[in-house]
């Protein structure tokens, strides 16, 4: 796992050194939905969900409620298990993981990430690094000083030996980061994990998601509210309404006022933002009934 | 952690052989530490059979034969509550889990009550009152898992729910029993009350095989605890088998609690208390908690019972009066203090 990771910064840093944005990606599909559909009795919250995601992207999946993406994010994660197709890591069946290769693989953090417990923050990094220890807790691979750099690189330094319930809710969240780090997956799966956090917060959040995916060449698949936040992060969107797939593509593409409002019910205005030009939008009419 | 495992355990330890050393001490007898030292090293094969006897042949007849198996018996019953209570609390978190939370007491109960109804306690000698205790205790449990069980998974509330209401259906066939006959009412309620008296050498070999598997497999399951206050599913994501952890962890608990309970009764308070004592003051890591518990409880048994049988001398109180009468208190005032020092989050 560590010469993995070494060899992917390595790439991304030949990347930096030529200028191009996306230097870590891979031609390796790190993800595939083949044809995923979920029933539940005779309710069809999904149908015919199909969409590759390449090694260092970032797919960002966007929808109304109840639109089912949150029920895709669950298949992805190998929690439900779909009534139609399947899902694909690294050309292999989800199903055909066992559950610690499954958490080596994919790790995932979700809005409310960390409830307010005992446990110090140390410790609950450490808790990351389960999938690689025996039965004995003890690590079968080399993690060296993995959770000590973890905790300089999120800041969390003068907080790692306070218990997480006295933390601020922004503060948990980064230890659930911290968490998710310590176990070095292959893809990092978000489930709105924004919601909670101040716009100090949740820009910070996914700055070091940002970072972290282009230095050890992480695919990150993410399930966001907020659109302005995927348009900025996300390589490329996928838009979800009613169980299926209603645009995918470049933020461009799917970020379009027509395309939002067919799917939310309201018309948005939709402008580049003046510091990148990546589409933004802003909130204009009420929903139509 | 494994400093702070070193440290809590020698401490435990240390507390537990004193414990145990009183408590062979203390009685109608006063025999002094140094003599119940001797007496058990003389017993120890090798260790103390070359030493010269200082002690009354009475004194040894009084610790080997009558306060050794009880105090042993104490210490297994003290370690299978302990480590039961808290892995029933690390696995449903919640924390009014104790190992009867799955009606094994009143199904363990309902056995001995019906067989001393009718007066067939020594229909199979003496051991039949714990085997059918614990065969009705264990039906309890098939049956409580079976009930909670929905589309191959097995819900929290849901297992509670139905643990809470096998305890009720099971209770009241208990006190149904008791209300039909006026002489075994006694008998009936002193069983379910609990007591350590008149019990060899053969109860304690009877639950150490149940103490020491269930104990082992309890023992092992703390990182998994631990992942499990995260919540079951950011659990699952880490790579835990949640719904194999929870059958695998409340089946051991409620075996070796069955096994406890079919020997000696129901002894109330100590899976509860003892687990809640010990986080307060270690914190809430299970891998910790979960031998701390075991020694715990261990502790906690046998000082009640030297009580219940010092206090009121001759008669006996019954060991679950006791447990209930010192856990409630203490552990209120422990409450107290840990609300004033702000630990109660």
């Amino acid at each position: 796992m560590a010469a993995q990771s070494e060899s992917a910064a390595g790439r991304a840093r030949k990347g930096a050194e030529t200028g191009h944005a996306s230097a870590g990606h891979g031609s390796e599909i790190v993800l595939e939905a083949k044809d995923i559909g979920k029933a539940f009795g005779e309710r069809q919250v999904l149908e015919r969900i199909a969409f590759q995601v390449k090694r260092g992207e970032w797919l960002g999946i966007l929808g109304p409620n109840g639109s089912g993406k949150s029920t895709l994010l669950h298949i992805l994660s190998g929690v439900e298990m779909p009534t139609a197709g399947q899902a694909l890591l690294a050309g292999k069946p989800l199903a055909a993981y066992s559950r610690k290769e499954l958490a080596r693989f994919v790790a995932v953090l979700s809005q409310d990430a960390l409830p307010p417990l005992g446990f110090t923050v140390r410790e609950i990094i450490e808790m990351g690094r389960y999938p690689y220890q025996n039965w004995f807790g003890d690590e079968t691979g080399e993690a060296g000083g993995l959770v000590e750099r973890i905790i300089e690189r999120l800041k969390l330094g003068p907080l790692s030996d306070r218990t997480v319930n006295k933390l601020s809710g922004g503060e948990r969240q980064r230890v659930a980061l911290g968490k998710v780090m310590a176990q070095e997956p292959r893809l990092l799966l978000l489930d709105e994990p924004t919601t909670f956090l101040d716009i100090g917060y949740q820009l910070e959040m996914m700055e070091l998601i940002r970072t972290w995916q282009q230095e050890g060449g992480l695919t990150v698949v993410s399930v966001l509210h907020d659109l302005n936040l995927a348009a900025q992060f996300c390589d490329r969107l996928m838009l979800v309404s009613r169980g299926r797939i209603a645009g995918k593509g470049a933020p461009h593409d799917v970020i379009e006022a027509r395309l939002l409002s067919e799917v939310y019910g309201t018309e948005p205005h939709v402008l580049p933002h003046p510091g990148s030009g990546v589409p933004q939008i802003l909130l204009g009419k009420g929903k139509r009934s | 952690m494994k400093r702070r495992l070193l440290l809590w355990g020698g401490a435990g330890i240390a507390l537990l052989l004193l414990s145990a050393t009183a408590a062979l001490s203390i009685g109608t007898v006063r025999v002094p530490f140094m003599h119940v030292w001797g007496i058990v090293a003389h017993h120890v094969p090798g260790v103390g059979s070359g030493l010269e006897p200082y002690w009354t042949e009475a004194e040894e007849q009084i610790i080997w034969k009558v306060r050794l198996p009880r105090v042993a018996l104490g210490l297994l019953i003290g370690a299978a509550l302990g480590v039961s209570g808290a892995a029933f609390q690390g696995v449903l978190r919640n924390p009014l889990a104790d190992p009867y939370t799955l009606g094994v007491s009143s199904g363990a109960s309902v056995g001995a009550a019906f067989l001393i109804l009718f007066g067939y306690q020594y229909l199979f000698g003496p051991w039949t009152v714990p085997a059918v205790a614990f065969a009705t205790g264990t039906l309890s449990l098939v049956t409580v898992l079976a009930l909670a069980r929905t589309h191959g998974k097995m819900p929290l509330e849901t297992v509670i729910l139905s643990g809470v209401v096998m305890q009720a259906f099971l209770g009241s066939f208990v006190s149904f029993m008791v209300s039909l006959s006026d002489q075994a009412i006694n008998e009936i309620i002193f069983w379910i009350m609990g007591s350590l008296a008149l019990r060899g050498w053969s109860y304690t070999a009877v639950l150490l095989p149940y103490l020491a598997i269930g104990g082992a497999i309890l023992l092992s399951y703390g990182r998994a605890m631990n992942l499990l206050a995260l919540g079951e599913r950011q659990a699952a994501h880490l790579g835990v088998r949640v719904e194999r952890t929870k059958l695998i962890v409340l089946a051991a608990s409620t075996l070796v609690t069955a096994a406890a309970v079919s020997v000696s009764g129901v002894i109330a308070f100590v899976g509860l208390i003892i687990p809640h004592l010990l986080r307060l003051a270690m914190g809430p890591d299970y891998r910790l908690l979960l031998p701390m518990s075991l020694l715990g409880g261990a502790v906690y048994v046998v000082l009640a019972d030297t009580l219940a049988r010092t206090l009121l001398a001759p008669t006996e109180i019954p060991l679950g009066v006791v447990t209930a009468l010192l856990g409630a208190p203490f552990f209120a005032w422990l409450l107290h203090r840990s609300k004033r020092a702000g630990k109660l989050s």
